[in-house]
């Protein structure tokens, strides 16, 4: 059959010059599992983070403080030190001795969590009287409630937008310039198996991809994955599909590399920042959720945290899968009526 | 017009023919009104300067721009109705196609393969196209002439009625251009039509059999190497320039006077004479020379060729763009 032949080798030819660009493999396949390493170690979860404070007085006072776990003390010669230390976010507070009598003064940040922080874990060890529970807690240790498996299916997410649209966009920016494309189309080569040779090849990537972050993600961080293989798949291969279509609609027109990273760059932006890769987009004011929630990445990552943390079948994420199968439908149309053949 | 209307409605005799073909990019009229007729079996070379309208002649034909104006019939199909049937049918080499350079040969000619319904034996197009050592190297390591001899493969390995070749050895050494010329030799000696596009006088005069001249976008004119040579009606060229003289102290009535020069043209410091005796021509030129006290420097003579002819008739070099 000469359409499966020329599929097979356009596809071929496709994954065999990806492979043969070490800079490519590296951020498909190294890039998300160093960031999803080195995030995980930085926020790391297990012992709670003493809070450090910077401290202005008596040799009393400073032992007092010292003697809490959950403070570090650094003592300053000077409040101007310390301040200076504080501006730069570097200490929590600063501690002074309180004049004649009056109560230790703290000098902190009241809209930073942290320094909230450390006003309560600082109020706590100067007081006797609060030795007794007020409240009883539990406190939680399961696995999926860290930041960092809050972070992997987001990176994950972001992986396949960035592999989608890049690997696809370059693509065919390049072979436009080469006027390699221009070359095959005085061929009788059909112009879906051009478009198929670049969905199979994702297809390709995306397993060899996929399987690795996943496995890199449960054995190394210890990241959970509750998912059934199929509603997983599904998720994943519907995210492939949307980026492959943004990738070939951004390339749609471009006549260089150049124009065509320009226009990734600006689809992707927006969404690498609102779309909860590395934090929740719930931080945004409510009313902007439902536009958010818009976005395909917002699609995809929603999708992916509920199958892989939550073990949510595909059958409930139906407004997810709506919206990325949007995407992708408009996208491919769009495309394929403005894509620029010569 | 007859007799065009005949070859047009049956294929077996006619290849390419191109009748009135126009093509205006905005306000500029690249190609304004070009006739082309390739019969089956011989090589037409479209021969003029850069900006002659040559690679917009030749890509209106193999269907890759659409005329303005004018009618394109290829192996007596039109690029409306049978676009994919012709294209199983030639061969095209572009102008600056850029392989992947992560691409092995093999590679490349397996995918171009892959296009066409018919079977090619790829280690004998690589035989052709002379890359046996360099069927397993990666296009990057190609020289410019073996890159262009795996493009002209990529357009042969179907077996092509008809090869189309824009340009084919512009920017190649002349050891790397005559390996591509006995590659379209060869495929012409099988019976192979060809149409080319080129800006090498010695490239359309080896090949060609039929050349045409075109210029802004016009055919010029149209015939044999030999024939149009011949149409400049002299035997051959006498250049020369004078030491410590401006060569317009002798007059163009003084050197038409002379016996058997036929044209004078003043080209920067030389003077080229069309002249049908040479060697009376010269002797005449001689004593001229001498009863005028100037001194000639850098004589001269050689047989006209296809640039003079161009000359001639628009008053450019063909490579003066």
């Amino acid at each position: 059959m000469a359409r499966l032949d020329e599929i097979r080798e356009l596809t071929r030819v496709r994954v065999l010059s990806f492979l043969r660009e070490p800079e490519a493999v590296f951020w498909v396949f190294m890039f998300p599992m160093v960031m999803a390493a080195v995030l995980g170690f930085a926020f790391r979860s297990g012992k709670p983070e003493p809070s450090t404070i910077g401290v202005v007085a008596s040799e009393a006072l400073t032992a007092t403080l010292g003697a809490s776990e959950a403070i570090d003390v650094e003592s300053f010669e000077t409040f101007e030190d310390a301040h200076a230390k504080l501006r730069r976010g570097a200490i929590d507070g600063v501690v002074e001795e309180g004049e004649f009598g009056a109560l230790p003064k703290l000098t902190f940040d009241p809209v930073r969590a942290e320094a909230v922080t450390a006003r309560l874990r600082i109020e706590r060890a100067l007081s006797d009287d609060l030795d007794e529970p007020i409240v009883a807690t539990e406190e939680l240790t399961e696995k999926g409630s860290r930041y960092v498996d809050f972070l992997f299916p987001g990176l994950l997410g972001m992986n396949l937008m960035g592999t989608g649209i890049w690997g696809i966009g370059f693509a065919i920016a390049d072979v436009r310039r080469r006027k390699f494309l221009k070359r095959m189309l005085v061929t009788p080569m059909r112009r879906t198996s051009f478009f198929l040779s670049f969905m199979l090849s994702r297809l390709v990537f995306l397993i060899l991809e996929v399987v690795l972050l996943v496995m890199f993600a449960a054995w190394v961080l210890g990241v959970p994955f509750r998912s059934d293989a199929v509603s997983f798949g599904v998720v994943c291969l519907l995210g492939a599909l949307v980026f492959a279509g943004f990738g070939i609609l951004v390339a749609s027109r471009a006549r260089t590399i150049e124009g065509a990273s320009g226009l990734m760059n600006l689809v992707m932006m927006p969404m690498w920042l609102a779309s909860g890769v590395f934090f929740s987009y719930e931080r945004f004011p409510d009313a902007l959720h439902p536009i958010l929630q818009l976005l395909p990445l917002t699609a995809l990552n929603d999708a992916l945290r509920n199958v892989m943390l939550d073990g949510d079948s595909v059958l409930s994420l139906g407004k997810e899968l709506t919206v990325m199968a949007a995407w992708c439908v408009a996208s491919f149309v769009v495309a394929l009526k403005i894509f620029r053949w010569e | 017009m007859d007799s065009h209307r005949d070859q047009i409605d049956s294929p077996a005799d006619s290849t390419v023919v191109a009748r009135g073909i126009v093509k205006r990019f905005g306000d500029l009229t690249a190609v304004d009104g070009i006739d082309l007729e390739v019969e089956q079996g011989t090589c037409v070379a479209v021969l003029g300067p850069n900006g002659a309208g040559k690679t917009t002649t030749i890509e209106m034909l193999e269907g890759i721009k659409q005329p303005d104006a004018g009618e394109i019939v290829i192996l007596g199909r039109t690029w409306q109705h049978d676009a994919r049937a012709i294209r199983e049918r030639i061969g095209v080499q572009l102008q600056e196609t850029e392989f992947q350079d992560k691409l092995k040969v093999y590679e490349i000619l397996r995918l171009f393969d892959s296009f066409y319904a018919a079977d090619a034996d790829l280690s004998e197009i690589i035989n052709t196209i002379g890359l046996e050592d360099k069927r397993e190297a990666f296009v990057k390591t190609l020289s410019g002439g073996q890159k262009q001899r795996l493009s002209i493969g990529c357009a042969l390995l179907h077996g092509p009625e008809i090869l189309f070749l824009d340009e084919p050895t512009t920017g190649l050494d002349p050891q790397a251009r005559r390996r591509v010329w006995e590659v379209v030799e060869r495929f012409k000696a099988n019976g192979g039509t060809v149409l080319m596009t080129t800006h090498y006088m010695e490239e359309a005069e080896r090949l060609a059999d039929l050349v045409v001249i075109v210029d802004k976008g016009r055919v010029i004119t149209r015939g044999s190497p030999a024939e149009i040579i011949a149409s400049l009606g002299a035997e051959s060229l006498v250049r020369f320039s004078l030491i410590d003289e401006d060569v317009r102290v002798l007059a163009e009535d003084e050197l038409l006077a002379m016996e058997g020069v036929s044209a004078v043209r003043y080209e920067g410091a030389d003077i080229v004479l069309s002249v049908e005796r040479t060697q009376a021509v010269i002797a005449s030129l001689f004593r001229v020379v001498e009863s005028r006290r100037l001194r000639l420097e850098d004589l001269r003579t050689h047989r006209p060729t296809l640039e003079d002819v161009f000359v001639a008739l628009t008053g450019r070099h063909l490579r003066d763009g």
